[in-house]
């Protein structure tokens, strides 16, 4: 039987490489994806201490489930708007690569 | 409000009046300048003699010190500004003519307005602090009408040069200004009194302070330098301001100073001593270097150097009164000079030279005649000119004073009658030796009528004329008549008589020089000496260490230090706009780290 720091410890861990993948990726659909990993780090977090501290009816705590829930809801519409912007960016520059997407540089 | 503000205030407004609304209205321009310069004069005829001061305007207070704008009226100013407005209004008249086909003539009419403004500010002053305002402010107008035509190289650098002596010389008059006020604790002429157990050193020390504002604006040795350049100014303009009038200002200065003191004498110390050895040796150099001059305007500029020494010499002498006199016989017949000479410079199609002339006195009559009229009273022809009167006032000054400067001055009267013979017969007299004198012909009347009424002053300036004796209602100017030693009336006839031979036998019938003396000719090297010398090793150190001291410190630290430390700052925080999101991102999560950090432990 696993116990929280389990739970913590991989939820750390998918943080991380999600974090790592956002700052070093270049391929912008990627960066994408190790966005998502993140937020799901951070659900099972939520779902971890959720299970571990329950309330007093003995059920899992309600709080941290319906965050989860509202964490799905808006990744969900971030990748649709996210995708679409990157379509988007396709089109116009020809490239999704971040090294090459620097006109804000100072 | 007294009419004398009107005398002070008139040609202000109509300077503003020229210089803000008619630049383009050139005829308009002139003609108000010279109409306010006849209300002037008129103005200042009415008060001649008049001694009710108007009630001075209360101008700052500082502690218990406080400051008006005042004016004197008495003897000695009223019976200047009499010079003033009177040689200022022919020269008016004279300059509608001369400067006719001038194309800035509204800029030249301002700058004499604005003199006209100045010098009666310095004449009519009550107290020193106005003085030195009005003092630097005919420098100004100088500068400009010296400038005028600052197309022209060397007029350009002769105003700068004018102006800068007159600075030096007008920092010694400050500090001279500012002493006499710690010795007297005023500022106002008519309050001044020496108090008792006062150091002879201080005062002699405050005295000639104040002389070195003198000696800038009377171009006294060794500040001489900027007077003969200033010719390069419109001919008008050397009459009125490098003859008649600011030049003598320094004199007039000095002598209200004595004026203030009248218990005292106040120049009988080692003060005055100076004073009349600079004064002294001042017209002695000039003389000898006017002798050797070609330029018609260049020998009449060192003849007023000279003759302007002999004045200060006399108030160095303790006898102002006929330094005064001088001034003011002086002013018409030199005026006289120099409005002949720019008559004839314009008759000459702009010929300086007096070897390219010859002739004129035929071709110019009236021209001619007056000229020979104010070399009469300028070599002080006995009994018949007014500058013959002035002339033995100083040198009996002097002989009563001080033998060896009644020598020095006995040697210039001769060297004056040589030189001004010497420029009379070469360019009046004789054959015409260019084509330009060849053409000359009688000036308009708008030119000569000045010349004949500067005449009629010349020649009786110092002697009643119909019941109005203007030397005499300025008693302060005139001296109580007191018999000469016959010994100066024998010598001024032997300077006279031996002048004018030596003149006539060297230069008669001549085309060129027979005299060279490169010493005389080349001013004693004085210029040379201050271009080489100090302005090579002085001004041009002190311009190198300025310098030096501009580009390291403010340059480089301050000024430009600040904003080289901004650049650098942009550039370092520059990096961090890499326009690369994931840059950003990084960023980002340093920053959460660091405040979990932060509120965690």
């Amino acid at each position: 039987m696993p116990s929280l720091n389990h739970y913590l410890l991989v939820a750390g861990l998918l943080f991380a490489i999600g974090l790592t993948g956002v700052v070093l990726r270049r391929n912008i659909i990627v960066v994408f994806m190790c966005l998502e990993l993140m937020l799901s780090a951070a659900n099972l977090t939520l779902i971890a201490f959720s299970r571990f501290y329950p309330g007093a009816n003995g059920l899992p705590d309600i709080h941290g489930q319906m965050l989860v829930f509202f964490v799905v809801t808006v990744a969900a519409a971030e990748v649709a708007v996210g995708l679409a912007i990157i379509v988007a960016l396709y089109r116009t520059r020809q490239t999704i690569y971040t090294d090459e997407l620097t006109t804000l540089k100072g | 409000m007294s009419l004398a503000w009107y005398l002070l205030l008139l040609p202000l407004a109509v300077a503003a009046l020229n210089f803000l609304l008619l630049q383009k209205l050139h005829t308009v321009a002139a003609l108000i300048s010279t109409v306010s310069s006849v209300a002037t004069f008129g103005i200042a005829y009415s008060l001649l003699g008049s001694t009710a001061s108007p009630e001075p305007y209360h101008w700052i207070s500082i502690g218990k010190h406080s400051l008006d704008i005042g004016i004197t009226l008495d003897k000695l100013s009223t019976g200047m500004m009499i010079v003033v407005t009177g040689v200022g209004m022919l020269v008016h008249i004279f300059s509608l003519a001369y400067m006719k086909d001038d194309s800035a003539k509204a800029r030249f009419f301002t700058g004499l307005s604005l003199f006209m403004f100045s010098m009666t500010g310095i004449v009519l002053a009550n107290n020193f602090i106005m003085t030195f305002i009005f003092w630097e402010l005919v420098g100004l107008s100088s500068y400009l009408l010296i400038g005028h035509w600052y197309q022209k190289d060397s007029a350009a650098e002769a105003s700068k040069k004018a102006f800068l002596c007159n600075r030096v010389g007008d920092f010694g008059f400050m500090i001279g200004i500012l002493l006499l006020w710690n010795i007297t604790g005023t500022f106002t002429f008519a309050e001044m009194a020496l108090p008792s157990g006062l150091a002879t050193g201080v005062l002699v020390t405050a005295l000639l302070c104040i002389f070195c504002g003198a000696v800038g604006k009377s171009a006294q040795l060794p500040l001489h330098v900027w007077l003969p350049d200033a010719m390069e100014g419109p001919t008008p303009v050397s009459a009125l301001i490098h003859a008649a009038t600011m030049v003598a200002a320094g004199v007039y200065m000095l002598f209200r100073v004595q004026f203030s003191f009248p218990e005292s004498h106040i120049f009988e110390n080692n003060a005055g001593t100076i004073i009349s050895w600079v004064g002294g040796i001042t017209s002695l150099v000039a003389a000898l270097m006017a002798t050797q001059q070609d330029d018609i305007k260049r020998i009449l500029a060192y003849s007023t150097l000279s003759q302007l020494g002999y004045m200060v010499m006399a108030v160095g002498l303790s006898s102002g009164e006929a330094g005064m006199f001088h001034l003011f016989t002086h002013a018409w017949f030199k005026a006289l000079l120099f409005l002949g000479s720019g008559a004839v410079i314009y008759a000459c199609h702009h010929e300086q030279d007096i070897w390219k002339m010859g002739g004129l006195l035929k071709k110019m009559p009236i021209t001619g005649m007056t000229f020979l009229l104010g070399y009469a009273a300028l070599i002080a022809v006995p009994f018949v000119t007014s500058g013959f009167w002035s002339k033995e006032e100083i040198l009996s000054a002097a002989y009563h004073h001080n033998k060896a400067l009644f020598c020095i001055a006995v040697f210039v009267a001769f060297l004056t009658t040589f030189y001004m013979t010497r420029l009379f017969v070469v360019a009046f007299l004789g054959k015409t030796k260019s084509d330009n004198a060849d053409h000359a012909h009688e000036v308009g009347p708008l030119m000569y009528l000045p010349l004949v009424l500067l005449a009629g002053m010349a020649i009786l300036s110092a002697t009643k004329i119909g019941g109005l004796d203007i030397a005499h209602t300025l008693s302060a100017i005139r001296p109580e008549h007191h018999e000469h030693p016959s010994i100066v009336l024998l010598v001024s006839i032997g300077t006279l008589v031996f002048g004018l031979a030596a003149g006539f036998i060297l230069y008669s019938g001549k085309t060129k020089d027979p005299l060279s003396l490169p010493l005389f000719r080349n001013r004693f090297y004085v210029d040379g000496f201050y271009d080489n010398f100090i302005v090579k090793y002085f001004q041009d150190a002190f311009a190198a260490i300025v310098h030096f001291f501009d580009e390291l410190f403010i340059n480089g630290l301050f000024v430009g230090g600040i904003s080289r430390g901004a650049q650098g700052i942009g550039l370092l925080i520059r990096r961090m706009q890499s326009g690369n999101l994931q840059t950003y991102a990084a960023f980002l999560s340093l920053g959460v780290l660091i405040i979990i950090y932060l509120i965690v432990f």
